[in-house]
């Protein structure tokens, strides 16, 4: 389907990445203002454009919309197809609308080859959309391997002092899963007669021991990006070295990438598989709400206290998932948008201070609120939505996981309520002792407030954590009915008889 | 009569053209001093360029026999070697300022050149074993030749030693296999072998022994393991533009030469060397990345990264059927695209006494030239098989071929040694973006050898997004070649 006689994927994936090449034709730093007003204009159009994706999409409907079929492969019946349902459309427009705040958050503070930079950024914009759009299992998988590499370039090219093994590892660790993933994809295509479809691979029946294997080639590539415990330990390092940029795309974006493999992937395809492993899936949530709760409570460096809380967050989108119902799959949408707009926040909150004093210790801070005011009410909202104030977007998606985990095991829900106390408990110790009490040294003594570019990051995210906090009904209504009807597909065995 | 003639040069008229070029070459040669060496450098690339005319136009439908059954032409025949001259005209360009300052740019270089794309056409067009085995013997010694060029260099002559002494030993074992095969069904012609096979008529034990060392010769001259001790000392010691045409090109040959054998003429052993070949396969993968990691020398890496990339080949090779032999050939046009370009990287930034083949040569190329830098990128990403360069699709049409014939733990086992390989490949990267650089030194190279490694790193990444013509024409040449259904 097109808007205005535009494809609008197609638009949504290949803009920022031609604007990404042009960013890069602009050259070396001499060039610098250039590049980065070509970026800005190009990751705003690339957001401009997925509008009609949210206008235009109708609700009542769990088919796929705005769909684009051409052959690409004709040897192996791939094709160029994109769609969106209730379950994707959201991330494309959530990828869409962090691309120019990164560019914003990049736009004074990298110095040196500013033009790859944020040609890395724009590029990964487009093939992120392209993630969440893909409907043919191979062109997924070329977007999916395809984002590693402007992360890995972003996180070693501008990262912290340790960063060539975080990107080595991130590298690494992601191309594991990813590899397994490819011989599952395979083995289906061969299943179904010849076709790369992920339609297809819903329908196929699969014998349990198949369906076991592909849901494990398909769990080590998922729960790496998710990430799950325990193959979570790629990720405090990646955030520890990765720019403030980095850390926020890596944060917002890719771990949903992950999340959103299980539903396009795993569920609908290994149903059987899926049901007989699910304590399995709830045991390594609550594991990463519980164990890395407490983990990150002891943690001395803000960057890395963030990073163990998504990944403690994230663990409530995989318990969701896998309880099995509609409360359980809603919440746990809502609750990687959620995340997405805090734990990017969070992150930009850090580079903020980050920028100005070159540490991320908490030790090294205390009393910023005597020089940067602003910045500690906004602090403040953040880090209020990440231990799940009501009225503000976090609360919205944990409470819905926990109303259906309720319906399925009390003690599921007793366990994962238990985040709400840990999230709280660290994220606002954290914020106590950078934020308040004495001006702890003369660098917190020269802090200056944020300048006005930094003000509009701050106030686009603090206006849609309210929203979507106040009124998540337009969030929740586009995806009702396709959850619905993935829940319908994943109760139906899919042995063959 | 003369029709008789006729017929039988037709479908070999590239390889007399080239022939006749060569001699006239090798006699233009004599007549002109250094400065005009350009002059033979411009001939023997029109020389490639007739050939690929030639081979166009000669082409017809079908399969071709000529010089009672001992010559073949067909779809596959003219794939390949149009193939063959393009990397080999690829090879000269880069070759020629690396070896003009080297004082190695010379007409014998030119001359072993020519001769050795045309062992390598005789090895792709042959039908019967004394054809395949004089091809490989034309490239082979020319091969050795080349290696030796640099007289005053130890390496280099060390490496043709060896390179010698091994390749002797590796016809040897082949040629003592087709004796065997030979005294089993009492010819040397691939069809009538293969038929003989199949009806029963041949003592199948003297076969599967023959079988044995055709199999262990055939490795040998693809560098597989066990049979791969040479290959890295070759790629070191060699003057790079001469490991760039030992890398390139004769895999193409290889791969017709082990397919025109296993395939052509020993199909009906087909469970005998299926199983071999996933030995073979399997250890070179295993070696190859893991020995390339330890690797400081960036021609040693990519000599043990070859082995590896041959294990991977062969992986297409047992799993049969047009799959399996189209995603093959696929695999090796690939990577001799991606060889090239390798190599290729590595002379340009080599200077006048100057080698750039250690890897710590690569660090900051990002800050030195950005674009260089971009498309090694790209080649590196393509050989490790990240898409969407090529080299993705090269080991996915592979993988799909393996898990068709049933093997889901040899494709497990393949990607999990891939991800190993992934890593070094991702140190080259890594050196050249995230360190400094050691040298400022300005990087000299040629305006023709920069474009072309323009267009052998966009090729790769264009070739990545668009990768279904080639992947097609593989399939359909195996298929009409090979008579598979």
């Amino acid at each position: 389907m097109t808007v205005f006689g535009l494809p609008i994927l197609s638009v949504a994936i290949w803009l920022p990445i031609v604007f990404g090449l042009l960013v890069l034709a602009t050259g070396d730093d001499k060039n610098a203002p250039l590049a980065r007003i070509l970026a800005l204009i190009g990751s705003v159009l690339g957001f401009l454009v997925t509008i009609p994706l949210y206008t235009r999409f109708a609700v009542d409907t769990s088919e796929m919309q705005f769909v684009e079929m051409h052959d690409w492969i004709a040897r192996f019946n791939i094709h160029y197809h994109l769609g969106v349902d209730g379950i994707s459309v959201l991330f494309i427009i959530l990828t869409a609308f962090f691309t120019p705040i990164v560019v914003i958050a990049g736009w004074q503070v990298i110095e040196k080859r500013v033009a790859q930079y944020m040609a890395a950024f724009l590029i990964m914009s487009g093939i992120m959309v392209g993630v969440f759009a893909a409907l043919d299992a191979v062109l997924f998988y070329v977007f999916w391997e395809a984002m590693l590499i402007p992360m890995f370039l972003i996180i070693g090219v501008w990262g912290g002092p340790n960063r060539v093994y975080a990107a080595v590892k991130f590298f690494l660790y992601t191309l594991l899963g990813s590899l397994l993933m490819l011989v599952a994809l395979i083995y289906l295509y061969n299943q179904t007669g010849g076709s790369f479809s992920i339609l297809d691979f819903h329908q196929v029946e699969i014998p349990m021991t198949a369906q076991m294997l592909i849901f494990g080639a398909f769990f080590f590539a998922f729960a790496v990006k998710v990430p799950m415990f325990p193959v979570h330990t790629w990720l405090p390092d990646a955030h520890v070295e990765a720019p403030t940029g980095g850390s926020v795309i890596l944060a917002a974006i890719m771990l949903k990438v992950g999340a959103y493999g299980f539903l396009r992937f795993s569920m609908p395809i290994a149903p059987d598989a899926s049901h007989h492993l699910a304590g399995l899936m709830i045991a390594l949530s609550l594991i990463a709400v519980i164990y890395i709760g407490l983990v990150a409570l002891t943690q001395t460096d803000m960057k890395k206290l963030v990073a163990y809380s998504s990944i403690s967050h994230m663990g409530f989108v995989t318990l969701g998932f896998f309880i099995f119902n509609a409360y359980g799959i809603e919440g746990a949408l809502l609750q990687m948008i959620s995340h997405g707009f805090i734990s990017g926040a969070l992150f930009l909150c850090i580079g903020v201070l980050y920028d100005r004093v070159h540490s991320r210790n908490i030790s090294d801070y205390g009393g910023v609120a005597n020089t940067m005011p602003v910045f500690a009410a906004f602090f403040m909202l953040f880090a209020m939505a990440n231990s799940g104030l009501p009225g503000t977007s976090g609360f919205v998606g944990e409470f819905m996981v926990i109303l259906g985990a309720v319906k399925v095991n009390f003690w599921y829900a007793f366990a994962a309520a238990l985040t709400l106390i840990f999230g709280a408990a660290y994220t606002l110790w954290m914020y106590k002792r950078v934020i308040f009490g004495a001006v702890a040294n003369s660098h917190v003594a020269e802090l200056t407030d944020l300048s006005s570019r930094e003000k509009l990051m701050f106030a686009v995210l603090a206006i849609a954590v309210l929203v979507m906090g106040l009124y998540p009904l337009p969030f929740s209504e586009i995806m009702h009915v396709s959850v619905n009807e993935l829940l319908v597909h994943v109760a139906r065995s899919k042995l063959p008889l | 009569m003369n029709m008789d003639l006729m017929i039988n040069l037709m479908p070999a008229s590239a390889e007399i053209f080239l022939l006749c070029m060569v001699c006239v070459i090798l006699i233009a040669d004599l007549l002109i001093n250094q400065q005009g060496r350009m002059l033979t450098y411009m001939l023997a690339q029109l020389t490639l360029l007739g050939c690929s005319v030639i081979t166009v136009g000669t082409h017809e439908p079908g399969v071709v026999f000529a010089f009672n059954n001992l010559f073949v032409d067909d779809l596959m025949s003219d794939v390949l070697k149009l193939l063959t001259y393009l990397a080999v005209s690829m090879m000269l360009v880069y070759s020629r300022q690396y070896l003009m300052v080297r004082n190695l740019f010379s007409g014998e270089f030119i001359v072993l050149t020519l001769f050795a794309t045309l062992g390598m056409m005789v090895m792709i067009s042959a039908n019967h074993f004394l054809s395949l085995y004089l091809g490989l013997e034309i490239l082979s010694l020319s091969m050795y030749a080349m290696v030796a060029l640099q007289r005053d260099s130890a390496v280099a002559t060390e490496a043709a030693m060896k390179y010698f002494v091994l390749g002797a030993l590796a016809s040897g074992l082949l040629l003592y296999g087709m004796s065997m095969l030979y005294g089993a069904t009492g010819s040397l012609e691939l069809g009538v072998i293969s038929n003989a096979i199949q009806y029963g008529v041949a003592d199948k034990n003297l076969m599967v022994f023959g079988l044995v060392f055709i199999v262990s010769g055939l490795a040998f001259k693809l560098g597989v393991v066990p049979f791969h001790m040479w290959v890295p000392d070759v790629y070191h010691g060699a003057p790079t533009a001469m490991t760039m045409l030992i890398g390139s090109a004769p895999k193409l040959a290889a791969f017709a030469f082990a397919t025109r054998i296993l395939v052509e003429g020993l199909q009906p052993l087909v469970e005998h060397w299926s199983g071999m070949l996933i030995i073979l396969s399997l250890a070179s993968m295993a070696i190859g990345n893991l020995a390339a990691i330890a690797q400081t020398n960036i021609k040693r890496m990519f000599a043990y990264s070859t082995i590896a990339h041959m294990g991977f080949l062969l992986l297409g090779l047992l799993s049969g059927g047009v799959e399996g032999y189209g995603s093959a050939m696929f695999y090796a046009v690939v990577y001799v695209l991606m060889s090239l370009g390798g190599f290729g990287m590595i002379m340009l930034l080599s200077r006048e006494g100057f080698e750039a083949d250690t890897l710590n040569d690569f660090k900051g190329l990002n800050q030195r030239s950005p674009w260089l830098a971009f498309m090694m990128l790209l080649l590196m990403f393509s050989m490790a098989g990240v898409p969407p360069t090529v080299g993705f699709y090269a080991k996915f049409s592979v993988l799909n071929a393996v898990v068709q014939a049933g093997y889901l733990w040899l494709a497990v086992a393949a990607v999990l040694f891939s991800l190993i390989g992934a890593f070094y490949y991702l140190r080259i990267v890594k050196l050249m973006y995230f360190d400094a650089p050691e040298s400022h030194a300005p990087i000299s190279c040629s305006q023709d050898s920069a474009l072309l490694i323009s267009l052998n790193g966009v090729g790769v990444l264009a070739l990545g997004l668009l990768p279904g013509a080639l992947m097609s024409i593989c399939a359909v040449s195996v298929q009409q070649s090979l008579l598979l259904f």
